[in-house]
Parts: structure tokens; sequence; C-alpha cells
């Protein structure tokens, strides 16, 4: 006379917490999860295709389009392997200023994830304080390459533009800014016992698991897997600068939470040591007027905001495109992990999780 | 004739447009608060510094198009809005707002538990709405407010029983006079119960951090998600009164209802020179005020961990303070 059904929801594409298009067909008994599907491609543009008609510099703007709140490491990643394949050496200059912009990436893309993430859980008001630091960063990418969103801020073998005049003593007076205003989001939520109910203990995910599944970034060192693009393979000007790489013990949400927060101050740390070491010198290295790679490829890494952003490219050596450009894109890796860290999970924890593995759907689909 | 009938429908009428206003009005406080808070600036646009907002609001929520989903319980659908508002409503009729006979429409001898009963039909008003929607969000919406709501309920009256054992009677204003011949506010003497109220009333309202029958990031905006205009705006009609309608038991219940600070210290004699209603709706501006402030401050709570709070918290907390303050009671 009694049964009972699984209710099959659908989360997604249109659902405020899913963070653009994704969409997530989850089956409830009650409202614990029993099995989800997680569903991807509605942003879909291909991208990976599109460089195969585009020349090599053109190609740049397309990567804006990738993890669109943090393009400039998107940017980096394919100049730097492109680099690689063509075995250009890039100024020390511009490499020093490719680490001050993507270390500012990595704070305005964190901001965006902390905003989003507090506010999936409820609190709302660290959302705004977030934005508002982000709008800080925002202004320097502008006053840096005149965009606020998609930069299009870096060229194969350097940068386009040297950095106005007076732009480090405001990078300088931002990371003041930010450096006092970490302790509100810490005092909004580090110690909330409410936060501390709703990410403890959720979505934990063992070092192996996570590495079984490929997951990398704040993910990944959640886990207290020690992997960072940057102090494993150098690229830019990491190997000169000196910094942590946080780790979580118990790979739950909290622990997320708490690298992520510390990548802030160690993003302000090394922005901070750049601007004091910033060589003199041009910023844009001796680069064929034709960029045109001789044929072969190579696989180049480097580790956005969300985890490790990596290119392969393969070229012909005869046209002014790639043969094929295929985009590791960390958000699509972290993607896989979901699905294991949801089941078992109350719906609303499905948010959290969401909003804890920070993923752009720009960059999942390409 | 006056007596019995047109005095106490005018008072009824100024009461129910004065409720609407300040509903109205809450709405509008609500958002410049959080907004303030948030360092932004809130509604700027519609009349000086968006006062105007809140007259706005209501009108345009009338003009947009009243949507009933095909799929719905079109009698329940209609009915669910007006089952939570009308209950929330009635509830102001034996609160008192001011000392003189004039601020009340009528002093029941139960007033208390005719406050606690008549809140408690509010809730059969987001079960049905959640139920009548026939979708899925607003479904699990109403299962969360059914559990919820029925086990904050419990909490709430429990705690009430330790109060109304204070007071010895279940009259609002008997429970105000009360205070004033102990002299003390019970919220000095009752401090676990306000606390107890204060969580409870939050909960049973569904407001942050407890509204999880909303739960915007989470359900889409729950029970209300297949509403639409004016049906819409009952709901939210209703979550503010019912607001209002906690701060007013709050102020009445642990905070000394109309009365100065110390009633009975004749050296502050001078603070008599304001009115009994403005001490009133003074006090109930802070509560108003702490809601808004906690809405603006806390993440949300998970359904199970609300769940253990009410039932393996609070409600036992309550039932200790009933058994204490009985003893007190009884030694005193």
């Amino acid at each position: 006379m009694f049964d009972t059904d699984e209710l099959v929801i659908n989360m997604g594409p249109q659902h405020p917490s899913t963070h653009g298009v994704l969409q997530v067909v989850l089956r409830l008994d009650g409202e614990r999860v029993v099995d989800a599907d997680v569903i991807m491609g509605y942003v879909h543009r291909g991208v990976e295709k599109l460089t195969e008609n585009r020349d090599w510099t053109q190609i740049i703007l397309l990567t804006d389009r990738l993890d669109y709140v943090a393009s400039a490491t998107s940017n980096l990643g394919y100049c730097e392997t492109v680099e690689k394949l063509m075995e250009v050496e890039v100024p020390r200059r511009a490499r020093y200023i490719r680490t001050i912009l993507s270390e500012l990436q990595r704070v305005a893309s964190h901001c965006l994830w902390l905003g989003t993430h507090a506010m999936d859980i409820g609190a709302m008001t660290v959302f705004l304080y977030a934005f508002r630091e982000r709008e800080l960063v925002l202004d320097l990418f502008e006053e840096y390459c005149g965009a606020r969103l998609t930069y299009n801020s870096m060229r194969i073998g350097g940068l386009p533009l040297d950095i106005p005049s007076g732009w480090d003593r405001k990078v300088r007076a931002f990371c003041d800014v930010m450096d006092s205003k970490i302790p509100e989001y810490e005092e909004l939520l580090t110690n909330n016992r409410i936060w501390l109910e709703r990410t403890r203990g959720i979505g934990v995910i063992s070092g192996e698991d996570a590495t079984a599944l490929g997951l990398c970034g704040p993910p990944l060192r959640g886990s207290g897997v020690y992997r960072d693009v940057r102090k494993d393979e150098p690229y830019a000007a990491y190997d000169e600068f000196e910094f942590d790489v946080p780790l979580g013990t118990h790979g739950d949400t909290y622990d997320r939470y708490l690298i992520r927060l510390e990548e802030f101050r160690q993003s302000l740390h090394i922005i901070r040591q750049a601007l004091d070491g910033l060589p003199e010198g041009p910023v844009m290295g001796k680069v064929p007027r034709l960029i045109k790679p001789k044929a072969g490829e190579t696989y180049h890494a480097i580790e956005s905001p969300k985890g490790e952003l990596g290119y392969f490219i393969v070229s012909d050596g005869r046209a002014t495109n790639p043969y094929r450009l295929r985009v590791r894109p960390p958000s699509f890796c972290n993607l896989q992990g979901l699905r294991p860290l949801i089941v078992g999970h109350l719906v609303a924890d499905v948010v959290a999780l969401i909003g804890t593995i920070d993923v752009v759907l720009g960059e999942v689909d390409r | 004739m006056i007596e019995t009938l047109v005095i106490p429908l005018l008072k009824i009428a100024v009461l129910l447009n004065a409720v609407m206003i300040s509903v109205a009005f809450m709405t509008l406080l609500e958002r410049k608060v959080i907004a303030w808070a948030q360092s932004r600036l809130g509604p700027m646009r519609v009349g000086p510094y968006g006062v105007l907002q809140a007259i706005a609001d209501p009108i345009k929520l009338m003009v947009k198009e009243d949507i009933t989903p095909a799929k719905a319980d079109k009698l329940m659908f209609t009915l669910a809005p007006i089952l939570s508002l009308v209950p929330a409503l009635v509830v102001f009729s034996v609160v008192p707002f001011g000392g003189d006979e004039l601020f009340y429409i009528t002093d029941l001898n139960v007033g208390l538990l005719f406050i606690v009963s008549v809140t408690s039909i509010g809730v059969y008003g987001i079960i049905l709405a959640g139920w009548a929607s026939n979708s899925k969000y607003p479904l699990l919406a109403s299962l969360r407010a059914s559990a919820q709501l029925i086990s904050y309920e419990i909490a709430v009256t429990m705690t009430l029983v330790s109060v109304v054992l204070t007071a010895g009677t279940l009259s609002m204003v008997g429970i105000v006079e009360a205070q004033q011949d102990a002299g003390l506010w019970f919220g000095f003497v009752q401090p676990v119960a306000f606390v107890l109220v204060l969580i409870g009333g939050l909960a049973e309202t569904n407001r942050a951090p407890f509204d999880l029958p909303e739960a915007e990031q989470e359900l889409t905006g729950g029970f209300h998600t297949e509403y639409s205009g004016m049906r819409f705006a009952l709901f939210f009609l209703a979550e503010y009164a019912n607001l209002i309608v906690i701060s007013a038991v709050v102020t009445v219940l642990f905070w000394g209802g109309w009365l100065r600070p110390f009633p009975n210290v004749d050296a502050l004699a001078f603070l008599d020179l304001i009115p009994s209603w403005i001490w009133f709706f003074g006090k109930m501006f802070v509560f108003l005020y702490l809601f808004i402030w906690i809405r603006a401050t806390f993440p949300r709570y998970r359904y199970d961990q609300l769940m253990r709070i009410g039932w393996k918290v609070l409600i036992p907390i309550a039932l200790a303070n009933i058994v204490v303050t009985g003893i007190v009671k009884v030694v005193l």
C-alpha cells in the first residue's frame, strides 16, 4: 500500500546555484541524493575547432572565452605553450609582469568563488564584500589593458604593453587593501558555527580518490596532495619567488575554503615580491613577424586559479594556424569529482559542493 | 452599538491598514539595512533615498500577470496564500500596542494561546502552496516547511509555558501588567526563554538562517516558485506580517510591552512623558532590525541540522526551563 519512489529532479541548466548552465539530474530519496548525473555542453562553442582556422595570435582572443573569470591565466597558458613550441625567449620583465597579472587574476577569481560559494550557502553579505574587492582588481586590469573581463592581455613572446606609469603603486595599494579585507571574510565565515556545520565533513574526498579522479588545484590540495604547477614545473617567473602551497588535511569543503583563503595571502605575497624585484627592459621578446612554429607538438601546463590548465598543441609547420589545439581545462577535470562528492549528501549540500569545486562552464564546455 | 460595533470595526480597519503599510515599509527597511551591511546603497531611484520603493513594489506586484500553472490544484493554489496571510493578520487583534484600551482590539483572556494556535494555521498555507503547485522544488520546500514549522512550534509553545507560569496569566495585557507589578521585564527573569523564543520565532517565520522552505539557492524560491503577481505578494505580506508578530510577541512577553524601563522606579517617572505606544514600537523596531541584521550576517542551516537543533537542543532546554520555573515559583 505504501511504497516510496525516488524523486528525479533537474537542477539546472536554469538554476540560481549551478554557476552557469550546468545541469545536474538528481535522484532523491527524501532530500538525500541517491544518484546524480552531471550533464554539460550547454555553452559548447567549439573553441578548440575554431582555433584551427585562426592564426596563432588570434587564438589568444579565444582563450579569453575559456575561463572567463580568469582570462589572464588562460592567455598565459596558451602563450607559454606556443613559446615553448617555438623556443622563444621571453624577457624577464615580461615574465615578472605576467606573474603579477596571473596572481591578480587568481585573487579576482577566488573573490568570485568566495562570493558565490558563500552565497550558495546563504551568506549573502560575503558575496558583496568579495565582489567589492574583485572590482578593484578589474580596475587594475582595465588600466593595464583596457578590458575588464576578456583581457587579451598577452602576446606570444611577451606582452603587448608595458605597465602604465604608477600602476605598480596602485597594485601595491591594492595588496594592502586586500590584506585588510581578508579578515573581514574570515570574521563572517571561518569561525561561524553555521558555516562550520555546513562545510565541515561535507564532500570529503581522500587524496587517492582525488588523484584517481584527476582533480587539480584547490580541490586536490584540499585532500592533502602536494601538487602545484607553480612549484613543480615553474613557469613565468615563479621560480624566483618565495611562497607556500597550502594543503588541507580532511579533504572536506571547509579545508578547500581555508586553502583558497590562504591562496589569497600567498598571491599577495608573490605580487609584492614581483613588484619589489621588477626588472627593467623590454616586454616583448624577439618573435618573427609571421608566427609559424615548426612541425611538432607540445604540452604545457600552468596553475590557473581553478587548477592545472594545460594546452596541447600540434603544429604541422606549414600553416599559420595550429593543426590541433587541445585544452585541458581544470574545471572540466574537477567537475569529474562532482558526482562522487554529492552522492549521499542532501540537496542543500549539492549547491555547496558545486561551489566548492569552483567550476566555470565556459571552460568546461569550450 | 457604537461601543460594541463601530469602534472595534474602526480599530480593525486602522490596524489592518497600519499593518499593511508597515509591511510595505518593512520590505524597504530590509533592503536598506541589508544594503548598508553590504556596503551598498539599496533602492535609491524611487523617491528621495528610495522611500517610495515601498509603494512601487506592491503596485508592481499587483499589475503583474497572475499565473496558475496548468497542472496545479486550482482551489488549493488560490487558497494557500490567503491561508498564510489571514492568520498573520488575525493575530494582531490581541497584541496590545499601548497601555490604553485604545491600542488593542481586544484583551482576550487566553491571548497567548490564541496567538500560538492561529499562527500555526499559517503553516498550512506554505504546505498547501508547495503541494498544490504540483512542481518538484515547491514540493520539497513544503516537506521541509511542514517538518520545520511543526517542530519549532513545539519548542516555542513549550517555552511560552514558562513565561505563562511566571506571569500567571495568558492574557497579553495581563502579562505586561504582571511585569509592571514585578517591576522587572521578564527578559531578565527568563533570559533562556527569551533566547529560545527568538530562535524559534525566526524558524517559525522562515527567516534566515532558517529560511529553508524558501532557500533561494537550493530550491529556487521554494514554495512560492510557481507563484506570481498578487498571490506571490500575499506570501510576502504574510512573511513580514509574521515577522512583526514575532517582534511584537517578544516585546510583550519579555521586554515589558509598552512599559518604560524600570516601571517601578519613581526617579525615572519623566520617561512616562514618552507615550506608551512609542515605547512599544521602539522595542519592536529593535527586534525587527535584529532579524534583518541576522539575515545579512549568517549562512543558512541545513534541513537535518535545523531539525536537530529543534528536537535535541531547543525542546529539552524548554522543558528544563519549565521545570526550573515551576520549582522557583513554588519555593518563592
